[in-house]
Order: structure tokens, then C-alpha cells, then sequence
């Protein structure tokens, strides 16, 4: 039988570890772009926009991540595409960090004073003009806090594409558990690795928020 | 797409959904209450505690809130074990439910007890009032009125992570649905019905917080 020592557990987990971080940095941009389009479509004030964008938000933020990695899963294959569980990971994980970044930045745009619409669009700024030079400076300031932060949820996210087959950290951890039977020390690891890559995040966002708070 | 969604084929299995339905709302609401009271103690130790107390708090906290759910879960499941403790699948469920919760109502409750001004303490103090009345009347009943937007969509968020817990099989609403689409096949219907009852128990929970809030914290 094959026998694994410590360093084979190790150097498995952080091979694995590469998806994780390449899962959540896709996810990560993706999702960011997409929630800017719909930051945009969210604060345009043209009804129809603002509803769908309100059902979108709502929908991804009031279902578990789980069900929308399935429904994506099950869901595309019905048109007759076969359907990778990578393809699938990094579409649910897209839409759902693109539902909570959009309603972050949203609250950070509308901290900004009314004052600011108003003056900007008496200088005959189109809505586009006003987000991009007079709302979106100032409101980005605020945004690098919270979505620095969010960026840890992403992370550990990803650790759910696992239960559609996805070989990251989790199912690796798995399956090194079902060669190894030693749980106790592969999850162990597992969580290590999760920590030493969300802990930076996490304290770096609070750093941020703090000088934020001092420079008002 | 030439596929015709089948909804129908759902309704033989109605009783397991229903009862994967109150597991996921009995889960939620004991880990609620469980959660919120470790979370209590835990702030409380953070910030009243000797220090050794606080820091092992402190690790406790940023160990589960940088570490996903499944982890978490597994680790208890599978990883105790290991070290004797054999739990079944319904209590690992339950216990890794009320420590994921008890770490994020740690940091909380904790923002909400520091934000109390140090002079009404010092003042309940005055008045004689012993240490776990200033606590309770003063401070944690401060804190809880400020935070109980924040903790009410913890509970939301602790809520739908819960779909996890059908990966120790743990009978849960997402087990029920996986259950479902084992037998008929039409995995699809069934995910989507269930994320809909998901979104509606959020809607839910979410009103009936807001209700229970405004009773708890009657403006004075």
C-alpha cells in the first residue's frame, strides 16, 4: 500500500492550494466587474433597471452559494452543454461575489452627499460623467475597506466547489483523508491553509478601516 | 433547449422536503439562541475577562472567521474522531452551527458593548449596583439595541451557510433536496424549488427579526 508521510499531506494540500487562490482571484474580478455593471444599473434610476437588479441581488444574497453551485451545475447541462464543475465554480462564485460587491458599493455611493449629484449635474454632466469623475473617487475611498473584507468570504467560498467535484483545498483535503485515514491532521492543515490565506486579508481590512475612521 | 422542467415529479417527495425544512429551521433557530449566548460570553470575557481569557477568545474567533464552514465541519466530524469524540451527524451539525455563530456574535456584540460610553458604566457603578447588574442592565442591554440589525443578518448568512451541513448528512433541507434528485433525476426542478424555499425562508426570517426587534426594543 502507498504510505504518505507529512510533507506528501503538505505538498498535495498546496498544490491544491494553487486552485483555490486562481478560483478566488477569478471569481474575485469577474464578480467585480459584473457588480460594477450592475452597481451601475442599480443607482441609474431608470425603473426597469434598478428592479432587475434588485430581484438579482436578492436572489444571490437569500440562497445558499451551494444551491447556486448546483443550479448552475444542473442547470446549464439541461441545454445540452456538458458542463465541467470548473466552469460551473467559477460562474456561481462570479454571480454571487458580483450580488454582495454591488450592494457594498452601493452603500458606498450613496453615503456621498446628495449635494454632489446636484452640483455635478448642473455643470451638465451626463449620469455617466457624474459617477465616473464626481461619485466614484470619492466613493471608492470608502469601498476599499469592506471589499477587501468581502474578499475573505470569496476564499472561503470557493471551498464549496468542492461538493460539486472541484479539486481545490477542501476536496483535496478529502480525498488525501480517504488515502490516509488521518482526518484529525488533514483538516487540521486544511484550516491552517485556509487561515494563513485569509488572515492577511482580514487584518489588512481592518488596518484600513481604522485609518479611514482617523481621517475623518 | 428541447428539456421540458417537470415539476410534478417533485410532488411524491413532498414530506421529505417539509421535513428537511423545519430540520434546517429547528438547526437554525437552536444555534441562534445557543450561538448568541457563547457570543455573549465570549464579548464579555473579551472585554471585562482577565487578559489571558481575552486572547484565547481573540484566537477562537479569528480561527472560525478565517476558516470556511465545510472546514470547520469536517474538522469536527470526521477530525474529532480521531481524539475520541465521536459525535453523530445531527450533532456535529449542531455544534459546528452554535461555534461558527458564537465566533461572528463574538465580534459583534463586542463592537456593541464597546460603543457604550465608560460613564454610564462608572455610573451604575455609583448607584451601587453590582458588576453583573451594571452588565446586563447597562451595558449588554446597550449593545444589544445597537447591534441588532448586524446580528439579525448573521443569522440569515449562518442560516443559508447551514446548506452544509447535508455534507455530513445531516438531514437538512439541502440532504432532502439531494435525496429527491437521487431518485428522480430531476435535479434541476428540485434545486430550484428548494434555493426558492430558501430565499423565502431568508425573506422570512429576515421580517420576523425586524418584528421581534422592534417588540424587544420598544422606543422609550
Amino acid at each position: 500500500m502507498l504510505q504518505f508521510s507529512f510533507w506528501d499531506i503538505l505538498s498535495n494540500l498546496l498544490v491544491a492550494t494553487q486552485w483555490t487562490i486562481v478560483l478566488s482571484l477569478i471569481a474575485f474580478f469577474c464578480g467585480g466587474i459584473v457588480g460594477l455593471i450592475l452597481l451601475f444599473m442599480r443607482t441609474s434610476r431608470i425603473a426597469p433597471l434598478e428592479w432587475f437588479t434588485k430581484i438579482y441581488i436578492e436572489f444571490f444574497q437569500g440562497t445558499p452559494l451551494l444551491m447556486q453551485l448546483f443550479l448552475f451545475f444542473f442547470g446549464i447541462a439541461l441545454f445540452g452543454v456538458e458542463v465541467s464543475p470548473w466552469a460551473a465554480a467559477t460562474l456561481a462564485l462570479t454571480f454571487w461575489t458580483s450580488a454582495f460587491l454591488a450592494e457594498i458599493w452601493r452603500g458606498c455611493v450613496e453615503s456621498i452627499p446628495k449635494g454632489q449629484w446636484e452640483a455635478s449635474s448642473s455643470l451638465a454632466l451626463s449620469y455617466i460623467e457624474q459617477m465616473r469623475y464626481v461619485i466614484l473617487p470619492q466613493a471608492s475611498r470608502i469601498a476599499v475597506a469592506p471589499t477587501v473584507g468581502f474578499s475573505v468570504q470569496v476564499i472561503k467560498g470557493t471551498a464549496l466547489a468542492s461538493i460539486i467535484g472541484f479539486v481545490e483545498l477542501t476536496k483535496a483535503g478529502t480525498m488525501l483523508n480517504n488515502a490516509t485515514f488521518r482526518p484529525f491532521l488533514v483538516y487540521s492543515l486544511v484550516a491552517l491553509i485556509y487561515f494563513c490565506l485569509c488572515f492577511p486579508l482580514s487584518w489588512w481590512a481592518k488596518k484600513i478601516e481604522g485609518r479611514l475612521n482617523v481621517a475623518r | 433547449m428541447s428539456y421540458k422542467l417537470q415539476f410534478a415529479e417533485l410532488l411524491p417527495y413532498w414530506n421529505v422536503l417539509l421535513y428537511g425544512l423545519l430540520f434546517t429551521i429547528v438547526l437554525t433557530v437552536v444555534s441562534t439562541a445557543a450561538g448568541i449566548a457563547v457570543g455573549t460570553a465570549g464579548a464579555a470575557a473579551r472585554t471585562f475577562g482577565p487578559v489571558w481569557l481575552g486572547r484565547i477568545v481573540a484566537v477562537y474567533v479569528e480561527l472560525i472567521r478565517n476558516t470556511p464552514f465545510i472546514v470547520q465541519l469536517f474538522f469536527i466530524f470526521f477530525g474529532l474522531p480521531a481524539l475520541g469524540l465521536k459525535l453523530s451527524e445531527t450533532t456535529a451539525a449542531f455544534l459546528a452551527m452554535v461555534i461558527n455563530l458564537g465566533a461572528y456574535s463574538t465580534e459583534i456584540i463586542r463592537a456593541g458593548i464597546e460603543a457604550v460610553p465608560k460613564g454610564h458604566i462608572e455610573a451604575g457603578l455609583s448607584l451601587a449596583m453590582s458588576k453583573w447588574e451594571v452588565l446586563r442592565h447597562i451595558v449588554l442591554n446597550q449593545a444589544f439595541r445597537k447591534i441588532y440589525p448586524a446580528l439579525s443578518s448573521q443569522i440569515i448568512i449562518v442560516m443559508l451557510g447551514s446548506a452544509v451541513v447535508s455534507q455530513i448528512s445531516a438531514e437538512d433541507l439541502t440532504y432532502a433536496a439531494n435525496f429527491v434528485a437521487s431518485r428522480n433525476f430531476r435535479n434541476f426542478e428540485v434545486y430550484l424549488l428548494v434555493a426558492l424555499g430558501y430565499l423565502l425562508l431568508a425573506l422570512l426570517t429576515r421580517s420576523l427579526l425586524r418584528a421581534l426587534g422592534r417588540v424587544i426594543f420598544k422606543a422609550r
